[in-house]
């Protein structure tokens, strides 16, 4: 930011100079539109004020929408620069440095014109009507409102009637209950040496119970205290007391 | 009228683009396409001399009937009829860029105009002012875009000689001798008195 508000300051007095990008086509556009307001010839440009009167005309745009502008913001700048590089008069092979600048800008004025001729074509080429153009519908303006406070009310209550009644859920916290399936199965490992996984989930298992089980069956598993062994794949598991360790 | 001329302008009549000379000749087997001429010269003689609120235009590549421009005011007050929107600065400088320099490139396009094209080359092709008409052989081989028959027809024109050339422009490039210091071609470009 501080190298696009320098040129206000350098400039100082220069007059109040508002711009509106939005009817410009391009940078190029806003440049010729310089050089016009100070009657300037293209072929020999004073850089450094026009650089400076670029910067300060696209000052206030915001600048995602100016990554052009700003492209050729750089491009001035860097000129100006090197237009201050001392050089001598006889020098040979010096080459101006608007050069470039200067083709662009005829350039672009030449499409500018044939832009403007195009523009003056299509309006007259408008003024005659060809058969089977179908024109698009014209736009026509929404009615205006006119409602009294009982439609109103209507349209509220209808709006209100509309909105489904929030469903409620009622969030109830099941800890599992792993140390009583431990005692159960412990228990039941007391009674039996073997028993199926049908008989440690007892007779109505809910899903917290299966889960409880499971876990105490890990969690003894892992201790030693048990055996969990499945003989052929998909079989019954079978939990037995893990003999080798009740013997020691 | 020729039984011919009434045949190509009851075609003229239900067309709704412009109609080749070698189309309408497909409509008579016998016909030759200076027979079509000659019926075409005759049906546009006949409204001219019978001073027809229509007129045979030649545009596009073919020819049209179109209604007089006198009579569009009164058309688009009543509302039969309305203009297509106009385009913008951006899409006529962009369609300038094209109709002079097609084939060509996007990069091309944008360094000419100094902004980003995306937007309204999209513009452009949606109107069908302009077509892919093919692939440039640089890296990456972008999309070359040209103008399209309907472009003619927006600007009224027979066929792309009809765009004004160079040298017709107020400010054609000419090269000029006395210039500044470098006389390098670029900078010995200036505007050439009109």
């Amino acid at each position: 930011m501080t190298a696009i508000e320098a040129p206000t300051t350098a400039l100082g007095a220069a007059p109040a100079f508002v711009v509106e990008l939005d009817s410009f086509s391009g940078p190029l556009d806003l440049l010729l539109h310089l050089l016009r307001e100070e009657q300037i010839e293209i072929a020999d440009i004073p850089i450094a004020r026009i650089a400076d009167q670029f910067l300060r005309a696209i000052h206030d745009l915001g600048l995602n929408q100016a990554a052009d502008y700003l492209d050729m913001a750089s491009r001035l700048v860097r000129l100006k620069a090197q237009m201050l590089l001392p050089r001598h008069a006889d020098e040979e092979g010096w080459e101006d440095p608007r050069a470039e600048l200067v083709r662009r800008l005829l350039e672009y004025q030449q499409i500018r014109e044939i832009a403007l001729w195009f523009g003056r074509s299509a309006e007259r080429r408008a003024e005659r009507l060809a058969r089977g153009y179908l024109p698009p519908p014209p736009e026509v303006p929404p009615p205006p409102l006119t409602l009294d406070i009982l439609e109103l009310l209507q349209a509220v209550e209808r709006v209100v009637a509309a909105i489904p009644t929030p469903v409620l859920h009622k969030v109830v916290a099941r800890p599992l209950d792993v140390e009583g399936a431990i005692q159960r199965i412990e228990q039941l490992l007391a009674e039996r040496g073997e028993i199926a996984w049908r008989d440690a989930l007892g007779p109505v298992p809910t899903i917290v119970e299966v889960l409880s089980t499971l876990l105490a069956l890990l969690e003894l598993a892992k201790r030693g205290t048990l055996r969990l062994n499945q003989p052929a794949p998909f079989s019954p598991m079978v939990i037995a007391r893990d003999a080798s360790r009740s013997a020691a | 009228m020729t039984p011919l001329a009434q045949l190509l302008e009851a075609a003229l009549f239900s067309a709704s683009r412009p109609l080749t000379a070698e189309e309408l000749c497909t409509l008579e087997p016998d016909a030759t396409l200076a027979d079509v001429r000659v019926a075409l010269e005759q049906i546009r003689e006949h409204y001219d001399f019978e001073q027809h609120g229509v007129e045979l235009a030649e545009l596009g590549g073919g020819y049209q009937i179109l209604t007089r421009p006198v009579h569009a005011a009164a058309i688009e007050r009543a509302q039969f009829s309305v203009r297509t929107p106009k385009l913008t600065a951006a899409a006529l400088e962009t369609l300038a860029v094209i109709a002079y320099r097609q084939p060509v490139g996007r990069a091309e396009i944008e360094e000419i105009r100094g902004v980003s094209a995306g937007g309204v080359l999209r513009t452009l092709q949606e109107r069908s002012l302009i077509e892919v008409v093919g692939r440039s052989e640089a890296l990456g081989r972008p999309l070359l875009y040209g103008t399209t028959p309907m472009f003619l027809e927006m600007l009224g024109l027979r066929d792309l000689s009809d765009l004004p050339r160079a040298e017709e422009l107020t400010i054609a490039l000419r090269p000029h001798r006395a210039v500044a210091e470098g006389g390098d071609d670029a900078a010995a470009y200036v505007e050439a008195e009109s």
